[in-house]
């Protein structure tokens, strides 16, 4: 007896023009803010359109949140530079999130402990190398494990995170200032010791100038370099790097080490270049957005930057609509969640196509 | 320490265990058949909330005349629907839509905190109350003992002083293992974690088999986020974000047992203790509290480290787990 063709087929495509793969992403952005439109709605009892101006004001209305937003963008941005040169190894760094914890520790250790007498761009380098050898250490351990005995990297990495979270409770409560009060406060707000001095007169110019001189670094590393050759051939396949007399161990290592290193100067400038305190919030779980962030932009410098914009734009929005409607903050994270999952499902249509039974025919007339 | 304090740890050990031994039992059932769901805080999230929500309702249409059974029923059954929504969606994702099981996890992990959150902080509010929401009737009800039971001295306090779910668990426990070892359905659902591209060809429907434990996983795992709103937060919500760190600890559980169910009871009670020894140790101040509050994760680590140097087949993660399959790829 022949068995009935299923109702739907679904057939890998080839490639597609970048036109047609960002529509579709686009129609799923699309449909994913209709549905938080009516989420929105459905609290608020409020105009959707107008909900979405107040976004627009939180997010870029004065001067000064335009540069917020900016600045979080490029958090992003550096942290999803750290992860791509891992991910582009296959080597899957869970642990963004710890390791941008344990650069922001290293950096408000230097604030601390650095002789206040040394001048303030000296103890930024300090910090700077302090807080990308952090990271480095706490992406050495997961790659190391990796590359010897071949552990799990997801584990493992998502593992740190915790261990990175703990340690940062132990600093805070160490450092805690007031006394009792279980916050660290602002560091040195006296005397701005180890804080980014203005830059073109912005309080965030110099965030901006680290990170795009990191993307241009990442971007040649990647594409120009032998240590960028290597990566890619180990990410293919491991078999092929051998057989090629790579040092598979080294490039494991190595690159994990260089990936924990960008995500510690993330940290770096989470606390000497924004928050100028440091707290289990510091990486505010900007370690596992950025995940699904630079997955989605397959590791384009670019499109990780335009995603990550568009998040903390949303971010900043719905806070904006929580503080003005006395709303949870949280409401952010619904919104952004949603928008996620539908981005990711879009992926799907731009990598495969759907016929529907009957449809044959027309398939092959043409 | 008295044997006063030594009751108190065990108490708060198991009660804390319980809440990750759901989590850690149905994340089992979800990985053995290859699916690695990093989305079991977020799960947790949702049978937590969606308990809360709908016992809150019911308690608020009653008020005093609450029926305690009544409360059980609609708060399990509200929970287990939520998470198994959750774990459905994570299958269609991952399976259907063929996403990546990694960044689904984490994806539906900042939506259902996100959801969670904003109810728990403001249903009560929404709602036109004031303050905190909380359920008083129906925590009683599943923190209720059995009084001849409880009223046994030492034993009876170390045995018998749990609400029922904390029973449940362990039962669950037993049961997922008699389901994985001993039936033939088990049997081939490990098939399908292990490699399903033979359990494919020899006529096992991979999809709906992923979809199932994905779902079913994800509904017992759920059950842990009611046990910690219940009876771990009594009634109330934590705003704090606490059951996501407890969700985590589900994650690494299930590797600390090596997949195994019996192994996660009492690593779960394992956990606990580590996790509240530094209640009773002398002397910390609250910084070094926090370095002790780290030994789950560092022994979940040295787990990791240790099984991978063994080489142990038994011992390893089931072999396709968290890589997606589509028939047509080889």
């Amino acid at each position: 007896m022949e068995k009935k063709e299923p109702l739907f087929r679904i057939t890998k495509r080839g490639a597609i023009p970048w036109w047609a793969s960002l529509g579709i992403r686009l129609i799923g952005l699309l449909i994913a803010l209709i549905l938080c439109a009516f989420i929105i709605f459905g609290i608020t009892k409020l105009n959707p359109l107008k909900v979405y101006a107040a976004m627009w004001d939180g997010a870029l209305g004065t001067n000064r949140r335009m540069w917020v937003t900016i600045r979080d963008t490029m958090m992003m941005l550096c942290i999803g530079l750290g992860l791509a040169p891992a991910f582009k190894m296959k080597f899957w760094n869970i642990g963004a999130e710890g390791q941008v914890l344990v650069g922001g520790i290293a950096a408000a250790a230097c604030m601390l402990y650095l002789p206040k007498t040394m001048p303030n761009w000296l103890a930024l380098v300090i910090m700077f190398c302090a807080s990308a050898l952090a990271g480095a250490i706490w992406g050495f351990f997961p790659g190391f494990c990796k590359a010897m005995i071949n552990t799990n990297e997801t584990l493992f990495t998502l593992m740190m995170n915790y261990i990175a979270i703990r340690l940062t409770a132990y600093f805070v409560a160490k450092w805690e200032n007031p006394y009792g009060s279980n916050t660290v406060g602002i560091i040195n707000s006296q005397s701005r010791f180890g804080w980014f001095p203005k830059v073109f007169d912005q309080q965030y110019g110099l965030n901006v100038i680290l990170v795009l001189v990191l993307t241009i670094f990442i971007y040649v590393y990647l594409k120009y370099t032998k240590h960028g050759f290597e990566i890619a051939v180990v990410g293919d396949s491991e078999n092929t790097a051998r057989y090629c007399a790579m040092d598979v161990k080294k490039v494991i290592i190595r690159t994990m080490m260089l990936s924990g290193a960008i995500c510690g100067i993330a940290g770096f400038l989470a606390v000497a270049g924004a928050g100028h305190t440091i707290s289990t919030d510091t990486a505010g779980g900007r370690g596992f957005t950025t995940i699904i962030v630079a997955w989605m932009s397959k590791f384009n410098s670019f499109i990780m930057a335009a995603v990550s914009a568009f998040l903390v734009f949303l971010e900043k929005g719905a806070m904006q609509i929580a503080s003005q409607y006395q709303l949870s903050d949280y409401i952010s994270n619904v919104v952004k969640g949603i928008i996620l999952i539908f981005l990711l499902g879009s992926e799907f249509f731009v990598n495969f196509t759907v016929k529907i039974r009957g449809s044959r025919k027309s398939e092959v007339t043409k | 320490m008295t044997q006063a304090q030594i009751i108190a740890l065990i108490n708060s050990s198991v009660v804390f265990g319980t809440v990750i031994l759901f989590g850690a039992v149905g994340e089992i059932l979800t990985e053995k058949g290859g699916n690695l769901n990093l989305g079991v805080p977020g799960i947790m999230y949702m049978g937590g909330i969606a308990g809360l929500i709908g016992t809150f309702y019911y308690e608020k249409a009653m008020g005093a005349n609450a029926v305690p059974i009544v409360c059980i029923l609609i708060a399990i059954i509200c929970a287990l629907i939520a998470s198994f929504l959750s774990g459905l969606l994570f299958s269609f994702m991952t399976v259907t839509l063929r996403c990546n099981q990694n960044i689904m996890g984490l994806a539906f992990n900042i939506f259902a905190a996100g959801f969670a959150n904003f109810y728990g902080g403001s249903l009560n509010k929404l709602a036109g109350g004031v303050g905190q929401i909380n359920v008083l009737t129906t925590s009683k009800a599943f923190r209720a003992t059995i009084p001849a039971l409880n009223g046994l001295g030492s034993i009876g306090k170390i045995f018998f002083s749990y609400g029922f779910l904390a029973y449940v668990a362990i039962a669950f426990a037993i049961l997922i293992r008699w389901f994985l070892n001993r039936t033939m359905v088990g049997l081939n659902l490990r098939a399908v974690g292990e490699d399903p591209a033979a359990a494919d060809a020899v006529g096992i429907n991979v999809t709906k088999y992923k979809y199932l434990s994905t779902s079913i996983g994800a509904a017992i795992s759920g059950l842990g986020g009611l046990y910690y709103v219940m009876d771990y937060q009594k009634g109330t919500w934590d705003s704090a974000g606490g059951v996501e760190g407890l969700g985590w600890l589900a994650v690494a559980l299930v590797i600390f047992a090596s997949w195994r169910p019996l192994r996660a009871i009492w690593g779960a009670y394992l956990f606990g203790i580590l996790s509240w020894m530094y209640f009773y140790i002398p002397g910390l101040t609250r910084s070094s509290q926090e370095i002790f509050k780290m030994l789950p994760y560092i022994a979940t680590l040295a787990v990791l480290i240790i099984v991978s140097l063994q080489h142990k087949v038994e011992n390893q993660p089931p072999k396709h787990l968290g890589l997606p399959y589509f028939r047509e790829d080889r």
